[in-house]
C-alpha cells in the first residue's frame, strides 16, 4: 500500500488508473480539470498506455468513452456540471443502451458558483436518467468510489455517475492505494438489440432500465459508503456526501451526540431511511446543492419532522460550511474578530499583457462609431471584457452562444452584430453556429480571440490551434473576410480599421485575433527550460 | 493536537508552495492533513486563500470554522486582515509587510499595518524589503514557512527536509537558497 497527498480530483484519477481504465475522456472545466491532468502527467498511466488527450467538448468526450465501453474496456469521462448539459443527449441515451466495459461519468458541481454560470445539482441528472449515482464525502472515498463504480457499471451494465463538488475536488488529503485491476481485453460484441436505439429495441431497453431500479435500490441499501453514526436524543441528521463532514465537524467540536445517517449512493436506500426517520422527532437533511433528498422526504404532505433548506434552517443558495451547519444544529457561533471596515475586494482581472486586452481596446474603438453597441461574448478569460475597464461585452450565456445569439439578433435587425469567442470555445460549440450564419449569409462579425490555449481553466491544449483559418474557410466563410490581426498596442489603428471594415461588410466575417496567452507562454518556457 | 492554518495572498504569490511544505512535513510526521485550495480563474490578481488543517485525529471538514484558525499566514498584509474572523482569540498572524497594490482603492498601507499591530493578536511582520535585499523576493513564501515552523507542532527539521524534497528537482543552488530562506524565517519566529 502506498500513501500520497492528493486533491480529491487527483484521488479520482488515481482510482481510475488503479481500477484498470483504458481511457479518460474529458473537456476541461473547474472543478474537474485536475482529474484528466493527473492522468496525463502520470508515468504509470503512460506505461499502461491509458488514453488521455483532451476532447473538443463534453459530448465528443462522452460518446468516445461510451465507444470504449462498447468495445469492452473501462473508461471514465470527466466534466464540470454544465458540461453535462452539453452532452445530455449522449448521456440520457446511454442509460438506454447501457454499457459493456465499465463506464463512470465523473461530474464536478460548483455550489456557490466559484467559477460557474449556475449551481445546478447533478444529482437531478441521476434521477432524470435513472442511473446509479455515487456521492463521496471525502478524498479517500472518492478514490474508492471509482473502483466501486466501475465494478457496479459492469455488474448492472449501466453507466454510473460519480458526483463531486468543489470543496472535495480541490482539497488535498492523504490517499491510500489499493491493489490494481488489470485492464479489460478488447471484447466488442454484436448486440444490436441493445446498442441500436430504434424504437423497437429502445422500448425494451427502457423497460429493462425501469426494471433495474429495484435492484439498484437494494444495492444502495447495502452500499459500503452508507454509514450510521449512533447517538442519543430525539433529533437526528441525514447527511449526503460532503455535507456529512460539516455535520461531523460540528458534532466533534461541540461534543454532541446526535445520530447521523450518511447517504452516498442513489437511488436512495428507502428502507434504511424509513427506519431511521421513524426513530426520531426531528431530522435535519444536510445536502450540498439542491434540496433534493429533503424535498423527497418532506413529500406532498410536508412531513413536519424534516428540517433543511426549504424552511431556511440551512441556506438554500450557495455551498454549506461548518459555520452554517453549526447554527443549523443549534450551536452558538464562536465569537470572532471582525474584518476591518476599510477592507476592499480584489476582483480577478485580465493579466497584464493579455492579448484579449488589446482586442477589446480595438473593438471598443471600432464600436464607438456605431449607435448600437451590443457585443455577444462567450465563456473564458475574455468574459472579463464585460467588466471595467473595457465593458465591451454585453451578453454571455453558455459556451458557443456568442455566435448563435449574434446571428439571432442580426436576424432581428441588429447591426452591428458582433460575437467574441475564444479559440477553445469556438471548437467546443461555435463552429456549427458559424455554419448556420454562413448558410444565410447573415450580416455579422465573429471575433475569435485566439490565444492558442484554453486559458481560463489553466492553459490546456486547444483543439483548433493552427487550424482556425482552415476551419472557417471550410465552413464556407468567404476567404476575403477571414482577417487575421495581431492584438498589440502598436497595431491598434490597423486593427480598428480592419474591424470597422468587417463590421460594415454585408455578410459573415471572421476576425482571427491571434497572440498566445502570456501565462501559457511563460509556462511553456519554464517547461522547456526544465526539459 | 489540531492546527488550523489559513494561507492567504494574491494569485501568483506562491501560497501553495507554503502549503506543500507544511503538507509534506505533516504527512512524513504521520499526521492527517486536509488542505482546501482555490483553483480555476487563471487570470492573476484576485485574492486567494487555502485552508490547511493538520491533526493526529480524523479531520472532517475541509474548511476551517470561523474563530477556529490558529494561524494566518499571509503574503501580503491586507490579505491577512481579510481572514480575521477565522482567527481564534489566541491565534497568531504571520504576514509579509509589503502591500500588493493591484487595485485602485487599496486602503492606506500604514493603517493596514497598524491594524495588524493593534489587533490584539500575536503577530510576526516579515520585512519584505529586507528579504528581497538579503535573499530574493521570490523566496518570501519559504521565509514565511520558516517563520511558522516552530509553532506548528511539527519538528522544524522535518519541515526543513520537506523544503529540500520540494525543491530537489531544481538543483542544489535553488535548494540551498530555499533552506537559507527557511532558516531566516525560523529566526523571525525567535524574535516573537
Ligand atoms: C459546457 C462548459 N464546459 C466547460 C466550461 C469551463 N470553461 C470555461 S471557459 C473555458 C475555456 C475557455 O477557453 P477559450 O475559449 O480558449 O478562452 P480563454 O480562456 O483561453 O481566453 C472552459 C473550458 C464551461 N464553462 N462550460
Ligand atoms: S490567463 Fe492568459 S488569457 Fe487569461 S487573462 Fe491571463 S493572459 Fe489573458
Amino acid at each position: 500500500m502506498k500513501e500520497s497527498l492528493l486533491l480529491g480530483a487527483e484521488a479520482v484519477a488515481l482510482g481510475a488508473i488503479d481500477a484498470g481504465i483504458s481511457g479518460v475522456y474529458a473537456y476541461p472545466g473547474t472543478p474537474s480539470t485536475e482529474i484528466t491532468e493527473f492522468i496525463q502527467k502520470s508515468k504509470e498511466a503512460k506505461e499502461k498506455n491509458i488514453r488521455s488527450k483532451w476532447c473538443c467538448n463534453e459530448k465528443t468526450a462522452y460518446e468516445a468513452a461510451l465507444g470504449m465501453s462498447y468495445a469492452g474496456k473501462r473508461s471514465i469521462v470527466c466534466m464540470k456540471h454544465v458540461g453535462l448539459n452539453a452532452c445530455a443527449d449522449a448521456f440520457m441515451n446511454s442509460a438506454i443502451t447501457g454499457t459493456n466495459g465499465g463506464l463512470v461519468l465523473v461530474v464536478a458541481d460548483d455550489p456557490s458558483q466559484h467559477s460557474s454560470q449556475n449551481e445546478q445539482d447533478s444529482r437531478m441528472y441521476g434521477k432524470f436518467s435513472m442511473l446509479p449515482l455515487l456521492e463521496p464525502s471525502n478524498q479517500q472515498e472518492a478514490y474508492e468510489c471509482v473502483h466501486y463504480g466501475l465494478d457496479l457499471s459492469e455488474q448492472m451494465r449501466l453507466p454510473v455517475i460519480l458526483r463531486v463538488t468543489t470543496r472535495l475536488s480541490h482539497s488535498r488529503s492523504v490517499i491510500k492505494n489499493r491493489k490494481c485491476h488489470e485492464q479489460n481485453p478488447l471484447q466488442a460484441k454484436l448486440e444490436i438489440n441493445r446498442w441500436v436505439t430504434l424504437p423497437g429495441f429502445a422500448k425494451k431497453q427502457y423497460k429493462s432500465l425501469v426494471e433495474k431500479q429495484e435492484e439498484l435500490e437494494s444495492i444502495s441499501e447495502q452500499s459500503p459508503f452508507l454509514k450510521l453514526v449512533n447517538g442519543s436524543g430525539k433529533k437526528a441528521v441525514i447527511a449526503c456526501g460532503l455535507a456529512f463532514n460539516y455535520v461531523m465537524e460540528v458534532r466533534q467540536n461541540n461534543n454532541l451526540d446526535f445520530p447521523v445517517l450518511k447517504i452516498s449512493q442513489y437511488p436512495l436506500p428507502t428502507k434504511q431511511i424509513a427506519d431511521f426517520l421513524a426513530k426520531y422527532d426531528e431530522v435535519l437533511v444536510a445536502e450540498e446543492g439542491y434540496p433534493i433528498v429533503e424535498e423527497y422526504l418532506r413529500g406532498f404532505s410536508n412531513n413536519p419532522k424534516i428540517k433543511g433548506k426549504l424552511d431556511g434552517v440551512l441556506n438554500r443558495i450557495g455551498e454549506l460550511n461548518p459555520d452554517v451547519m453549526a447554527i443549523a444544529l443549534g450551536v452558538e457561533p464562536t465569537k470572532a474578530a471582525e474584518m476591518p471596515s476599510f477592507m476592499v475586494n480584489r476582483p480577478p482581472a485580465l493579466c497584464n499583457g493579455c492579448s484579449h486586452r488589446d482586442t477589446f481596446e480595438a473593438l471598443n474603438k471600432a464600436m464607438s462609431q456605431f449607435a448600437d453597441r451590443h457585443v455577444f461574448g462567450d465563456i473564458g478569460c475574455y468574459t472579463l471584457g464585460a467588466l471595467k475597464p473595457f465593458e465591451s461585452i454585453t451578453a454571455t450565456v453558455d459556451m458557443g452562444a456568442s455566435i448563435t445569439m449574434a446571428k439571432g439578433a442580426a436576424d432581428a435587425g441588429l447591426h452591428p452584430a458582433v460575437a467574441v469567442i475564444g479559440d477553445s470555445t469556438f471548437t467546443h460549440s461555435g463552429m456549427t453556429g458559424l455554419l448556420d450564419a454562413v448558410n444565410e449569409n447573415t450580416k455579422m462579425t465573429v471575433i475569435i480571440s485566439d490565444n492558442s490555449t484554453t486559458a481560463m481553466t489553466g492553459g490546456q491544449d486547444s483543439a483548433g490551434t493552427n487550424k482556425l483559418h482552415l476551419i472557417c474557410k471550410g465552413l464556407g466563410v468567404d476567404e476575403k473576410h477571414i482577417r487575421t490581426i495581431l492584438p498589440l498596442k502598436s497595431h491598434l489603428d490597423e486593427n480598428v480599421q480592419i474591424l470597422t471594415e468587417e463590421i460594415n461588410y454585408d455578410g459573415v466575417s471572421v476576425i482571427l485575433a491571434q497572440r498566445e496567452c502570456v501565462q501559457t507562454a511563460m509556462r511553456n518556457k519554464k517547461k522547456k527550460a526544465n526539459d | 493536537m489540531i492546527k488550523n492554518i489559513i494561507l492567504s495572498g494574491v494569485g501568483g504569490q506562491g501560497i501553495l508552495t507554503i502549503a506543500s511544505i507544511i503538507d509534506l512535513a505533516a504527512m512524513h510526521s504521520g499526521l492527517n492533513v486536509k488542505q482546501a485550495e482555490v483553483h480555476g480563474m487563471s487570470q492573476r490578481g484576485g485574492d486567494v486563500q487555502s485552508n490547511l488543517r493538520i491533526s493526529d485525529e480524523e479531520i472532517y471538514s475541509d474548511l476551517i470554522p470561523k474563530g477556529k484558525a490558529d494561524i494566518i499566514l499571509a503574503m501580503e498584509p491586507l490579505e491577512a486582515l481579510r481572514y480575521l474572523p477565522y482567527l481564534q482569540k489566541d491565534g497568531i498572524i504571520i504576514t509579509a509587510s509589503a502591500p500588493f497594490k493591484n487595485i485602485p482603492n487599496y486602503p492606506d498601507e500604514n493603517q493596514v499595518i497598524e491594524t495588524i499591530k493593534n489587533s490584539g493578536f500575536k503577530h510576526i511582520i516579515i520585512d519584505s524589503d529586507e528579504i528581497a535585499k538579503n535573499l530574493s523576493a521570490r523566496s518570501l513564501n519559504v521565509v514565511i514557512a520558516g517563520a511558522v515552523a516552530p509553532i506548528i507542532g511539527i519538528d522544524s527539521n522535518v519541515m526543513k527536509d520537506s523544503v529540500k524534497e520540494l525543491f530537489a528537482a531544481k538543483g542544489e543552488e535553488i535548494v540551498a537558497m530555499n533552506v537559507k530562506a527557511f532558516e531566516t524565517g525560523v529566526e523571525y519566529n525567535k524574535n516573537l
